[in-house]
């Protein structure tokens, strides 16, 4: 067993929504320094996948170790606290508060203020914009700011592992491309990313590995680079070599 | 004359305001109609008075803490009638019912410790010097009433918009499962806020107890008509507006004390309640309400 080389390892999670069963059996897993990519059509249990993880959802089965200790029964502070830190589908931006104030709630864990004060300009340098704007109120964003905003502030918790929920979903394809080279840089400074979407040949491109689920199960995992030439993934998620964005 | 009906109005407004604000922070944050806020301003009317009658306490020192244990009560509340209710996806009324529910059993406890008979604060409690200006007289329990209710306000204003704490609470009141993945303590922000939110409606219970030097079981009563007016004559959820909110009802039933006819005081106050909402249905600072299902 060598648990202890992966970052983050799921064995065998099943989450329910009542009596209906989201995710089965669901393994996974990621190690340092990687882009793993999991995607899968609308309803496939992706979103269910990512909020297990973060202590949303309490996993009816199965595991979720990070860094060798187990999360999966952890409250969802202390899992932000290890360093697992979430942007939700949809970004979730706090729309009432100013654009600094998301900021700063995105270091609310931190007990160290000197270095989250520091963060807050390193994040501010990566997306002027957002300094640009620190006092509105983040509802008045457009929605490629938004989610520089949800990046920028899952970053200021100082991310191990950065869960993406579908960061692409309602974006221009130029703000898409935008946001997967920021997130690619963001892997080169170290943190490591699990990246959800539907936008699959985009998400498989940034990439070192995919995991395809379908109905709640993993029905396929390989190389980005092999399952983007994998004729099942390509039929039915890069839909006929088109080279741009979810089909709605 | 009018100056005279102005000082009143200020001074019943203030409290008013300090109740709603209570009411209205509950139902921003924990999104429930706190039915037992009356209760639990009552319960503070009681704790002051045993404090001063059983404890010999000053007034002023009996305040701070008859206000502290109305905070525990509402944590109480929480923790023992909502927590329960919390991620069992029931329905938003079930909530509000539950609170009526505790309301009842603490004013029955009440009346069944106190009696139902009016209860006062012993001589000397109140303070009673008054000062002359001209044709108006304030009397010193006034300034008192409009000085600590709006220090309370400016208080919470203040923790609400600049603090890490304050940007929490508004955090969890936009939206608690982002406030999660923020690692927010949702939980600790709800009890938080429980207890918060009644130790002001106790407050306001000890200062109207004061100012009419009258307690009694049924007291809160008549305020949750009111409370309920004001946060939605303010902007359901909205600080600003139950202050403001709190003042204007005082000022409209003054007023309508003064000029026609203690009979139409409610009347008055809820007609132009009913004819503000017809001209802005989201309240004087309402937005509509977004939150994410
Ligand atoms: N709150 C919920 N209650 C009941 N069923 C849900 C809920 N959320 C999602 N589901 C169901 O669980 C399945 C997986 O949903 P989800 O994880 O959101 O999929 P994805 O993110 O891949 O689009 C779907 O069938 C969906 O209808
Ligand atoms: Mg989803």
């Amino acid at each position: 067993m060598a648990t202890n080389k992966h970052l983050l390892e799921i064995v065998g999670l099943a989450v329910n929504y009542g009596h209906i069963r989201a995710v089965h059996q669901l393994d996974l897993t990621i190690q340092q320094g990687e882009i793993v990519a999991l995607i899968g059509a609308n309803g496939a249990g992706k979103s269910t996948t990512l909020l297990a993880v973060s202590g949303l959802l309490k996993p009816s089965a199965g595991t979720i170790l990070f860094e060798g200790k187990d999360v999966g029964r952890l409250r969802p502070q202390e899992i932000v606290q290890h360093g697992l830190i979430q942007v939700p589908e949809g970004r979730a931006i706090l729309t009432t508060l100013t654009v600094l104030e998301n900021l700063e709630l995105g270091a609310y864990s931190r007990k160290n203020r000197r270095e989250a004060a520091q963060d807050l300009e390193v994040v501010l340098d990566r997306f002027p914009i957002l300094r640009e704007r620190g006092d509105l109120p983040a509802g008045n964003l457009s929605g490629g700011e938004q989610q520089m905003l949800a990046i920028g502030r899952a970053l200021m918790g100082r991310p191990r592992l950065l869960l993406l929920d579908e960061p692409s979903m309602g974006l221009a394809p130029l703000v898409v491309q935008g946001i997967f080279e920021i997130l690619q840089e963001i892997n080169k400074t170290g943190t490591s990313i699990l990246l959800v979407e539907q936008n699959a040949r985009q998400a498989l491109r940034v990439a070192n590995r995919g995991y395809v689920l379908e109905t709640g199960k993993i029905v396929l995992s390989d190389t980005a680079s092999n399952l983007l030439e994998n004729q099942k993934v390509i039929d039915a998620y890069l839909g006929g070599g088109k080279d741009c964005c979810s089909v709605d | 004359m009018i100056a005279q009906q102005l000082i009143n109005a200020l001074t019943l407004g203030s409290v008013y305001a300090l109740f709603a604000l209570g009411f209205t922070l509950v139902f921003g944050v924990l999104e429930v109609i706190n039915l037992a806020h009356g209760a639990v301003f009552m319960a503070g009317a009681y704790a002051a008075l045993l404090l001063v009658t059983k404890a010999n306490l000053n007034i002023w020192v009996a305040l701070p803490l008859a206000m502290l244990a109305s905070g525990a009560l509402g944590l109480l509340i929480d923790q023992i009638v909502l927590k329960p209710l919390r991620g069992r996806r029931a329905h938003h009324l079930m909530p509000m019912i539950a609170t009526i529910g505790a309301a009842t059993l603490i004013t029955n406890a009440a009346q069944g410790i106190f009696g139902a008979e009016t209860s006062r604060f012993p001589l000397g409690t109140i303070p009673e010097e008054s000062f002359q200006i001209g044709t108006i007289r304030i009397t010193e329990l006034q300034i008192a009433i409009v000085i600590i209710s709006f220090l309370l306000m400016l208080l919470l204003m203040v923790i609400l918009k600049k603090t890490r704490l304050g940007k929490a609470v508004r955090a969890v009141a936009e939206n608690p499962q982002t406030s999660y993945l923020l690692g927010i303590n949702v939980e600790g922000v709800f009890r938080l806020v429980s207890f918060t939110a009644a130790a002001l409606g106790g407050g306001a219970g000890v200062l109207i107890g004061l100012s009419f030097n009258a307690i009694f079981p049924f007291m809160g009563q008549p305020l949750m008509p009111k409370g309920i007016a004001v946060i939605i004559l303010g902007g359901m959820g909205d600080v600003r507006g139950a202050m403001v909110g709190g003042l204007f009802l005082g000022v409209a039933e003054v007023m309508s004390v003064a000029y026609l006819s203690s009979d139409y005081r409610d009347a008055v106050a809820f007609g132009l309640l009913f004819l503000i909402l017809l001209v802005r249905p989201s309240g004087l600072f309402g937005r509509v309400l977004e939150r994410k299902a």
